[in-house]
């Protein structure tokens, strides 16, 4: 848990402007008096379970596990959920928060679409407004979930700001949010962001991570080894890593995006190469220069595209519960496409940089051993992009 | 009482409303700002406010963005930043007040930062994104140094908060206009208006309205609830599209404006 200045540890915190103090401040009681509310957690239960597709699957990936000739390999089947992600998980929890604290009108940045797709499908499940920010590169690259969220009826706006990425259009979430605080609740889409969110965004993805526990013993997994989840903002990480949180025997490998490597000045490797500072109201790992002024990320995953990580994954980097890793673009791009020849799963990019760690991991696994991976998303909206790269398969 | 709180409370006996005006350290260059903040003192102008450009400025609006991205494509750093508030300095005493990020601070280092500004010569120092729950990161090291920390209160804050916040400012305390980002328009000065009505109640320092001030009709409507009024973006955007001799225009007559409102001065540009 967070202290009460929302601390994990040195990280985390309530770096915004006073205009929008009172409204966290708001939102930090509203929650603890909801999160124990009966009412409240039987409505999430229900749409989880109903709506969204809550359990997802533990999967026994047997052809991938005979590829690798050792260990037994399974995949936390997010990609399974309404909507092609784990983001709708927090999407639900935030939406009924929201109606519950008065707000009809919902904002929210999104990077890969997919944060913005389950915004907009709770806007309209539920009947509220909702707008959402997204880069113009992001538009680009992931025109699918852009037509998806306008089809739902969500209104999109390109950011042009800096590189026109998940940063800039956060930002720019943040001051619309800023101007219309008094009924608008903002959607931050992972586990960053100014106290309460990491916390409050952690506790709607954390039942990934319960689920699996049980799991777990229901299919009767003995030697757990290693669970891998890919780290953009660590919303899906937090997500299955938070029950193994003080389980020493088990490896927990946090994957973040190398871009073009993390020696090249192109990667999104927050916890691997940047060093502690403030953006978007928290204190945490971050790219930045001597100046502090914020250095550009590149990942070929919109998703991991962000210079900054949640609060959480810095005290676990710190305190060692954790290890934090890197994979290139091409590693990811390589593990995309085994996935889908090998089991007939098309992942998503993000996702694609955990499978893409089973290279560097597996050699060290032992043949009883098992490994979880958290398949975050499916892969259909970056069907266009690797078909680009990879030149037509 | 700091000579910033000092200046503006001289101000405000004598029954005028002061003037804070801002600039981006750098745009479009450092010779630039450096020509501005002297021509905008001439003017008229009470106190200075000196932004250093940050990557990503959540609290301002695009001018104030703009003018940030540009000066960092020019070359600027915090080094240079702090050379340009020595070079003001050599050239006046009009105090000056430095609005930064957090991570500006950070990243630089906070010790290295406020101790290299203050010795440059500053007066005061906002940090739009540090709130009375943050504040205490910088209070000893500023207190040390003899410089302000300067607070603000928003339309938003609660009876509690601005009570708090205002027991803890320094310098002035900085009234922000509307909910949103700087440079925003259509301001309801009555709101701020009872925030700061209220904040009085608690503390005895000036009050200093901002954001979205961008004409001398603005700023004297502003300056009816308050004891100055700050102009940024529409000062930026002067220097844009008229350059130094626009926004030597524009202070003058808001300076006009606002020495009406006080109805004591004939010809208030000589007279300041
Ligand atoms: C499928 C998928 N996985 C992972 C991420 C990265 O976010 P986080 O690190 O918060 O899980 C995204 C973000 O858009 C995503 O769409």
């Amino acid at each position: 848990m967070p202290d009460k200045h929302g601390r994990f540890g040195n990280f985390g915190g309530q770096f915004v402007p006073e205009t929008v103090m009172p409204a966290l401040l708001e939102l930090e009681e509203s929650y603890a008096r909801l999160k124990n509310d009966e009412a409240f957690k039987e409505e999430l239960s229900f749409y989880l379970r109903e709506y969204a597709g809550r359990p997802t699957k533990l999967y026994f990936a047997k052809n991938l596990t005979e590829h690798y000739g050792r260990g037994r390999i399974y995949l936390k089947r997010e990609d399974l959920l309404h909507t092609g992600a784990h983001k709708i998980n927090n999407a639900i929890g935030q939406a009924i928060l929201a109606r519950r604290m008065g707000k009809k009108k919902i904002v929210a940045e999104t990077g890969a679409g997919q944060h913005g797709v389950a915004c907009a499908t709770v806007a309209a499940l539920f009947g509220l407004e909702c707008r959402v920010y997204m880069g113009k590169e992001d538009i680009e690259r992931q025109s699918l979930n852009v037509f998806r969220m306008r089809l739902l009826g969500t209104e999109v706006f390109p950011v042009t700001s800096g590189t026109g990425t998940l940063k800039d259009a956060t930002s720019e979430a943040i001051r619309y949010w800023v101007t219309n605080v008094g009924d608008t609740h903002y959607i931050i889409g992972s586990v960053v962001g100014p106290h309460p969110y990491p916390m409050i965004v952690r506790d709607f993805q954390k039942v990934i991570g319960e689920e699996v526990k049980e799991q777990i013993m229901n299919l009767n997994i003995e030697k757990l080894k290693y669970i891998v989840a890919c780290v953009g903002g660590g919303s899906n990480a937090m997500g299955i890593f938070y029950s193994f949180r003080n389980d020493k025997d088990i490896i927990k490998i946090g994957v973040e995006a190398a871009g073009k490597g993390v020696t090249t000045t192109e990667h999104a490797a927050s916890l691997t190469k940047g060093r502690p500072g403030v953006l978007h109201g928290a204190f945490s790992y971050l790219l930045q220069d001597d100046d502090g002024q914020i250095i550009e990320p590149y990942s070929i995953s919109a998703g991991l595209d962000y210079p900054g990580v949640g609060p959480e994954h810095s005290f676990f980097k710190d305190s060692g519960k954790v290890e934090y890793k890197a994979v290139t673009d091409e590693e990811a791009l390589e593990a995309f496409k085994r996935l889908a020849r090998i089991e007939g799963i098309i992942p998503a990019l993000e996702s694609s940089h955990a499978l893409a760690y089973l290279e560097e991991i597996m050699p060290k696994t032992q043949v009883d051993e098992s490994v979880i991976i958290c398949l975050s998303g499916r892969g259909d909206k970056d069907v266009d992009m690797a078909v680009k790269v990879m030149g037509g398969l | 009482m700091s000579n910033l709180s000092e200046k503006l409370q001289g101000l405000k006996a004598s029954g005028r409303k002061g003037l804070v005006v801002y600039l981006t350290a750098g745009y479009p260059d450092y010779k630039a700002t450096l020509e501005t903040a002297l021509a905008m003192e001439e003017e008229g102008a009470d106190v200075i406010e000196i932004g250093i450009p940050f990557s990503d400025p959540i609290a301002d609006g695009p001018v104030i963005q703009k003018a940030a991205t540009l000066a960092l494509k020019a070359g600027a750093t915090t080094t240079k930043s702090i050379e340009l508030i020595k070079e003001i300095r050599k050239a006046s005493t009009i105090p000056l007040v430095v609005m930064t990020y957090v991570n500006s601070i950070l990243g630089y280092g906070m010790e290295k930062f406020i101790t290299s500004f203050a010795q440059a010569g500053i007066n005061g120092i906002i940090v739009p994104d540090l709130p009375l729950e943050e504040s205490g990161l910088l209070e000893d090291l500023c207190k040390e140094q003899g410089i302000d920390l300067i607070q603000l209160i928003a339309p938003t804050s609660t009876k509690d908060r601005i009570d708090r916040i205002a027991k803890k400012a320094e310098g002035f305390l900085y009234c922000v206009s509307n909910t949103g980002v700087t440079g925003g328009q259509h301001a309801n000065y009555e709101q701020i208006g009872s925030v700061i009505e209220s904040a009085r109640q608690v503390a005895d320092i000036p009050m200093a309205i901002g954001f979205g001030i961008g004409t001398p009709e603005g700023a004297l409507a502003a300056a009816r609830y308050a004891d100055a009024v700050i102009v940024g973006s529409a000062i930026l955007e002067k220097l844009a599209h008229e350059g130094i001799d626009g926004v030597r225009g524009l202070v003058r007559a808001i300076c006009v404006q606002l020495d009406k409102e006080s109805g004591r001065y004939e010809d208030s540009s000589k007279s300041r």
